[in-house]
């Protein structure tokens, strides 16, 4: 249940790339609004306003330590951006083993949402269709 | 960048002064995913081993034969040629841990026959090699790159190598792993796979990087070579494919597998997948295999939306995680 009575009554993306870019390339398929968490491990981590379903990739490729990235870490640290979060999609590679998507579950379990989606690289045709169609009806059905 | 000009002076490589800190995040992610065959106890498969079939022995020889070719190419030709390409020091020094682990992967397959195969039958598998002609035919279209003086498709070809021939080798032993048989043989291959993973999701962001300082018709260019290459090895691959596999009726499935990867080769380039999800839809019990949680519901946008996973309690150590 939102707090803010304002709120929007649809949620956001958030998400996090590095210079590869490959999950930017996912969101930019995607062509939901979005916003990018900065690259730079020094720069301020944003604060959000509104509800927000966190796409992340998943670092390491071995054990659960560093698979979440640093600045996603930062960003949810923040209470106030923690509490707004609703679910979490991840990235990955099945080379990784049990690693596979580690991001997601490590986030879903730390914040008690859940691990909405996960796909591999740049996605493909029908795991942006997914998502796209997936995110508008999870967002129709908290509210 | 010729021979006689990188000779002609190297400066002292300072990890404190990253040109890309990609260098860093991949050496660090390298270095800890370290490993040696010794630490993967092979011999406990000698019993599963002893109930395959000659005909299946024979196939598993072949497979991880062909295998040591390729990773032999990337250890003494692949990466010594990305180095000359390099861009930073860093990258120069993350191709030395390349080559040095391609090694390691190619040491790994004897290990596994002194194990487990008798010499003669290993002997019989490596003059296979030699001879037959798509294996030939697959290590000179990438050897042909290598050779040329074209840094973008030397990366396309090396990221075509790590990311999509090894897997109608690989398929093997996840095979084997899905019916419980060869599984020691089959955690060591997986080490291998997860090295793959980031050796051609590296080469694809280098190669990635330079393509977008190219010019439009150039970018269109090496794009074309690209889909053009693939084509070409996938067309290999899959009478490579038949030529082992038609034995134990397993080609259908292992095709599925190429298209699959062949489209993360593809994704690691930055380039859009090209076979439909209709032809990559692999035998669920090899995606097991491959990625033992691949098989839980994490669609839950497709499901009821009342069985969704939160994910399993995973300890994670990072200091500032806590809440």
């Amino acid at each position: 249940m939102l707090t803010d009575a304002h709120a929007p009554l649809a949620g956001t993306l958030v998400y996090f790339s590095t210079k590869s870019g490959n999950t930017h390339r996912f969101v930019e398929k995607l062509g939901l609004e979005a916003r990018r968490l900065p690259i730079g491990r020094d720069e301020p981590t944003p604060r959000i306003e509104a509800p927000y379903v966190l796409i992340t990739p998943t670092y390491g490729g071995g054990g659960a330590r560093g698979a979440v990235p640093i600045q996603v870490i930062r960003f949810l640290n923040d209470e106030h951006n923690r509490h707004l979060i609703r679910g979490v999609i991840a990235a990955g590679n099945t080379n990784f083993g049990e690693a596979y998507g580690l991001a997601g579950r490590i986030i879903a379990q730390k914040c008690q949402v859940p691990l909405l989606y996960r796909f591999e690289l740049l996605g493909t045709d029908d795991d942006v269709a997914r998502v796209r169609k997936g995110v508008e009806e999870f967002w129709k059905r908290q509210t | 960048m010729t021979t006689t000009q990188r000779l002609s002076r190297v400066d002292a490589v300072n990890w404190n002064r990253l040109q890309d800190d990609k260098d860093l995040e991949v050496w660090n992610r390298l270095t800890s995913n370290f490993w040696l065959p010794e630490k993967v106890p092979l011999s406990n498969d000698i019993q599963s081993w002893n109930t395959l079939t000659q005909q299946e022995k024979q196939l598993t020889i072949r497979v991880f034969t062909g295998l040591t070719l390729l990773d032999t190419i990337q250890s003494s030709v692949g990466a010594p040629v990305l180095m000359e390409d390099a861009r930073t020091p860093h990258e120069e020094a993350v191709y030395t841990n390349i080559a040095f682990m391609e090694s390691v992967h190619a040491r790994s397959y004897s290990s596994i026959f002194s194990t487990l195969c008798t010499t003669r039958d290993v002997d019989d598998a490596f003059r296979w090699s030699e001879e037959n002609p798509t294996l030939q035919a697959k290590s000179e279209l990438i050897l042909e790159r290598y050779r040329s003086e074209d840094p973008l498709m030397r990366k396309v070809a090396s990221v075509f190598l790590e990311s999509f021939l090894f897997y109608s080798g690989f398929y093997l032993p996840m095979y084997w792993s899905s019916h419980a048989k060869l599984t020691n043989t089959a955690d060591l291959i997986r080490l291998i796979i997860r090295d793959e993973a980031v050796h051609g999701y590296y080469i694809g962001y280098k190669f990635q990087q330079a393509l977008n300082e190219a010019t439009p018709e150039r970018r269109q260019q090496v794009k074309d070579y690209a889909y053009e290459l693939l084509l070409e090895l996938y067309d290999n691959e899959v009478r490579y494919t038949e030529s082992l596999y038609d034995a134990v009726g397993l080609t259908e499935d292992v095709k599925k597998f190429l298209h699959y990867n062949a489209n993360k080769a593809l994704m690691n380039l930055g380039f859009e997948p090209l076979f439909p999800s209709s032809v990559t839809d692999v035998d669920p019990t090899i995606m097991a295999a491959l990625s033992p949680s691949a098989d839980e519901n994490h669609d839950f946008f497709s499901g009821s939306g009342s069985s969704y996973v939160i994910g399993k309690a995973v300890a994670t150590e990072d200091d500032d995680w806590a809440f």
